[in-house]
């Protein structure tokens, strides 16, 4: 599922930080595009349900899938579509989940974010925050346990979710057990409408890492290069023995909590903050500054990234939609103990 | 005309004119007024009593429940019924036993965006009445119209017990109603919201608009259904039934959620078990199907109990 990525170190040389930084803005923009086109499938009445977006959050995302391998675990959130492309899951997985296609992953069973393939080491998330993180602690204990080596877990989560009784029981387990788990939270200033100062009160979420016995880094999430470098870092860390790592992302969500909120209750002057840069703008701005790229490469980056969605969005849109008569309604694994889908008229 | 939505609106706006010890607490329900707006314009109106909470639903309702043991009259709104959940031990344990154990009442009041809507999915549809209600020691409303929303939510928070307050999110917005009611049947009442003599629904909540609209539809058939409203689920206003029952002598309970152990069920279980002879056919039951509820409009659509069948149910019970 992941791509061929180098673990590379922190001294990685600048052709190797170019390389990186390339595959990453391509993930990067390509989630930006396949997001657009949602909100406007969106707003032209062809998602039933919620949408939503991870604009500004592309870098964090990326980088997290970009430190792990074939073989790691990722358990992504409601923002994290740049990382779910990185870590292999295909733009069709994304398309089909939110139009509810019958060959997606979730045949039109779950919707839009609420996918994945735990098969691959995508978990499909349950709205519930936090309860994804003990999940993956699960993950790996097994791991442990069939004496498989190497592998990481990753789950990223929001500042709101922090507050979750699962976040504090799931880093306390995995602390306990000193599992390789990196728990990367998008500090985005806001859980819907609710600012940090009524989520919590301490003075940074990283100092959170003392009181649990694991290691904390910090980073800013509106800086593709230092999220790659922090990314890589704890989960080699985490790969290496190092136990659970705890990394705190400060950046601004820049759209709504989904399509359907305006955000007017942003603080403008967070939005004028070098918080509410726009992480893929940067990106691009370092690609020319640094002549990794061309304004016509870049370009042609573009045009390719809308080309891929249309035409993800175009077979979606052919696809069967689900049937309720030849659905399977049976909620078993094992089946002579399902009731078959039982309504009892 | 008044929705559903602005009458939970205004009863919570009435509570905190009228008692001094009513707050408001849950995620997002202050400035911004709640996820759904239940709460628009109250943390303006009421400074300090309208109060975002953290990500917490079990410190959310830990805490309600302290402050209700101090004298206090918490409303909690859980951002969906689905997230109750995670406050589930707190209710169920802590809530729910506390008069029962002390003899300290627990004032307070769970309000529940239940239900499903189209494309909400899994985590974001559920009905929860059965589970609560379950549990000795908890009031489980479950509010079918405008009028009901207002004046059941009004009672809720001057109830001396914990109140789980399903209300619907399917009805918020186009349920409408002239204005809000003056007067209200008592709690633990159910009311006939259609007369008959063919054949009785007892459902609630928004099934209770589909059974009214099946009962239209088969009045031009000739037949006449009665249609009753449970209201209220726990209490579960037996006699109603029953009186309902001994006039018709065909039972079909509806409901929308699941159909394990729940609402249906206990409906059909008083009946049998307190008015078997009155029956002239076996009782019979509609439900959700026993899956998670699903995201796409098809599956949905078919998961859950509709006027049409609803109808297809009442004809079979007609005929028997
Ligand atoms: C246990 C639980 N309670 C409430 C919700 C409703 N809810 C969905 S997203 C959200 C805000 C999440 O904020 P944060 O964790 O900061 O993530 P962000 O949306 O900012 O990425 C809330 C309250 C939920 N999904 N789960
Ligand atoms: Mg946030």
């Amino acid at each position: 599922m992941v791509q061929a990525t180098a673990v590379s170190t922190a001294s990685a040389d600048t052709s190797d930080l170019k390389a990186r930084f390339l595959t990453a803005f391509r993930w990067m923009l390509l989630a930006r595009v396949v997001e657009e086109k949602l909100a406007a499938l969106y707003r032209g009445g062809k998602i039933t349900g919620g949408v939503f977006l991870g604009k500004g959050q592309e870098a964090l995302s990326v980088a997290t899938a970009m430190a792990l391998r074939k073989g790691d675990v990722f358990a992504p959130l409601i923002r994290d579509q740049a990382g779910r492309l990185a870590f292999g899951e295909t733009l069709l997985d994304c398309t089909r989940t939110y139009m509810g296609s019958r060959l997606g992953p979730m045949r039109g069973r779950d919707g839009n974010v609420h996918r994945g393939r735990p098969k691959e080491g995508l978990m499909a998330m349950i709205s519930h925050l936090g309860a994804m993180l003990p999940v993956v602690a699960g993950t790996l204990l097994a791991r442990r346990f069939r004496g498989v080596e190497g592998t990481v877990g990753a789950v990223n989560l929001g500042d709101g979710a922090t507050s979750t009784g699962a976040f504090h029981e799931g880093l306390n387990l995995a602390a306990v057990e000193k599992l390789p788990l990196v728990l990367v939270v998008a500090n985005n200033q806001y859980a819907y409408s609710t600012p940090t100062s009524r989520q919590f009160a301490c003075e940074d979420l990283v100092d959170k890492a003392v009181g649990y016995g694991v290691a904390g880094h910090s980073v800013d999430g509106t800086n593709l290069e230092a999220c790659l470098d922090v990314l890589d870092r704890a989960v080699t860390a985490a790969r290496t023995g190092g136990g659970p790592q705890l990394v705190i992302a400060s950046l601004l969500r820049l759209v709504g909590h989904g399509e359907h909120d305006d955000a007017g209750y942003v603080d403008p002057a967070l939005r004028k903050s070098p918080l509410g840069a726009d992480c893929l703008e940067l990106a691009e701005q370092r690609l020319l500054h640094e002549n990794w790229t061309t304004s016509s490469a870049l370009h042609e980056m573009q045009q390719d990234a809308q080309r891929q969605v249309e035409e993800a969005v175009a077979t979606t849109l052919r696809e069967p939609l689900p049937d309720p008569d030849t659905e399977d309604w049976c909620p078993l694994a094992t089946r002579h103990l399902c009731e078959g889908g039982y309504s009892p008229t | 005309m008044i929705t559903y939505l602005e009458a939970i609106r205004e009863a919570q706006a009435k509570a905190l004119a009228d008692d001094p010890r009513v707050y408001i607490y849950g995620q997002d329900v202050g400035q911004f007024g709640g996820a759904f707006k239940a709460t628009k314009g109250l943390a303006k109106e009421y400074p300090g009593r309208v109060l975002d909470a953290p990500i917490s639903e079990d410190a959310i309702i830990g805490s309600a429940i302290g402050a209700a043991i101090e004298g206090m009259r918490p409303i909690i709104e859980m951002q969906f019924a689905d997230f109750s959940t995670v406050g589930f031990n707190q209710i169920v344990n802590q809530a729910a036993t506390l008069h029962w154990r002390t003899q300290i009442p627990c004032p307070i009041t769970i309000r529940l965006p239940s239900g499903g809507t189209a494309g909400a999915g899994p985590f974001h549809s559920q009905s929860m009445e059965a589970l609560y209600a379950h549990y000795p020691g908890l009031v489980v409303m479950t509010p079918a119209t405008v009028e009901d929303a207002y004046s059941m939510l009004l009672e809720a928070v001057a109830i001396d017990d914990p109140v789980i307050f399903c209300e619907h999110k399917y009805l918020y917005y186009h349920l409408k109603a002239e204005k809000l009611p003056t007067e209200a049947v008592p709690t633990g009442k159910a009311r006939i919201a259609r007369q008959g003599r063919d054949a009785t629904i007892v459902t609630y909540s928004a099934m209770l608009h589909e059974s009214l609209a099946c009962a239209e539809e088969l009045a031009s058939e000739g037949w006449e259904i009665e249609v009753i409203d449970l209201r209220t689920i726990k209490p579960l206003d037996t006699d109603t039934v029953l009186a309902s029952v001994a006039r018709t002598g065909r039972l079909l309970a509806v409901g929308e959620a699941w159909p394990w152990g729940g609402v249906t069920a206990e409906v059909i279980a008083r009946v049998a078990t307190e008015g078997f002879a009155l029956l002239d056919a076996p009782p019979m039951r509609l439900n959700a199907k026993d899956t998670p509820v699903p995201f796409h409009p098809n599956l949905w659509g078919t998961h859950r109990p509709t006027a049409k069948t609803i109808a297809v149910a009442l004809r079979r019970l007609l005929s028997a």
